[in-house]
């Protein structure tokens, strides 16, 4: 009988307690998680709005492509037109 | 107390105790869930974004290599073009004249003109004058005297550019007017007005 009670007391006194400290810091740790993930995703939305100039890089090479075609028409004929220096 | 009672009161403490554990167990529980729930949301939203951000950056890798080698073919080209038509003297001094110091840098299909001291082409001519008197005799700038020498000499370059301008100190003449002297010794005083640090006149008052 006196074990029992005894029983009893170690579990309001020492079981109940830590069960609620450990319960309380989990809860604690996902709460500070929710804001850090909240914040990686405003930044990722806003990385990929930032890239939606990437798809320019295609006529940007095109018109790289083009600029060099012309300056090489260009240097050929200056090569022809011009003495060499040696 | 008897110990019918006795047992009956230590068996509610006891189903109290565990009832209190069960309670803080779901109340905890369940608000671990709900963050881990908002958790969730917020990964699905982050991958994607980062999906997005992959699937937009997946072909920049080629096209910037694509474009870095036709501009490096361009500036071979280049290059290539100016040490021939120019000179190596010439064309680091065009190109030290056109962005001060790159001289030292030298021509990057070019290593030994790093060595090559610039000559100050840059900060004699124009960079016009400069290209006209490379043409050659066939050059505009050089149509009054079509039957004299090549403007464009690799050696002497400068100097027969130099000659397109009108005559001060190209040929070195030994004497040149002197500058004129300023400041209270100076032979010639200009006239002083007297109304400069005087009093404002007053105007008249309207009536």
């Amino acid at each position: 009988m006196i074990l029992w009670w005894i029983g009893d007391i170690v579990l309001l006194a020492v079981v109940l307690p830590v069960v609620v400290y450990l319960l309380r810091a989990v809860l604690a740790a996902a709460k500070s998680i929710v804001p850090s993930v909240q914040e990686i995703a405003t930044v990722a939305a806003a990385g990929s709005k930032d890239l939606d100039a990437a798809a320019l890089l295609v006529t940007t090479q095109d018109q790289v492509a083009r600029t060099v075609a012309g300056v090489a028409n260009y240097g050929g004929s200056l090569d022809v037109i011009l003495d060499d220096a040696t | 107390m008897t110990p019918v009672l006795a047992f009956a009161a230590a068996g509610a403490v006891t189903i109290l105790a565990v009832g209190l554990i069960v309670v803080a167990l779901v109340f905890y529980l369940v608000s671990t869930i709900v963050q881990l729930r908002k958790i969730t949301a917020g990964l699905d939203v982050t991958i994607a974004g980062v999906g997005e951000i992959v699937a937009k950056s997946a072909p920049v890798n080629g096209i910037v290599t694509a474009i870095n080698e036709q501009l490096d073919a361009g500036v071979d080209l280049l290059e290539g073009l100016l040490v021939k038509k120019a000179g190596m003297a010439d064309a680091v001094g065009l190109v030290d004249g056109l962005y001060a110091g790159a001289a030292a840098a030298g021509f990057r299909n070019f290593p030994e003109s790093s060595a090559v001291t610039a000559p100050r082409i840059g900060e004699v001519y124009t960079k016009g004058t400069l290209t006209l008197a490379r043409l050659g005799r066939e050059a505009p700038i050089a149509a009054a005297s079509p039957d004299g020498p090549v403007l464009r000499n690799v050696e002497g370059g400068s100097l027969a550019a130099r000659a397109l301008y009108p005559e001060n100190r190209q040929t070195g003449p030994k004497t040149l007017p002197r500058s004129p002297v300023i400041g209270t010794d100076a032979p010639v005083q200009y006239e002083q007005r007297d109304d400069i640090g005087a009093p404002r006149k007053r105007l008249p008052t309207r009536s």
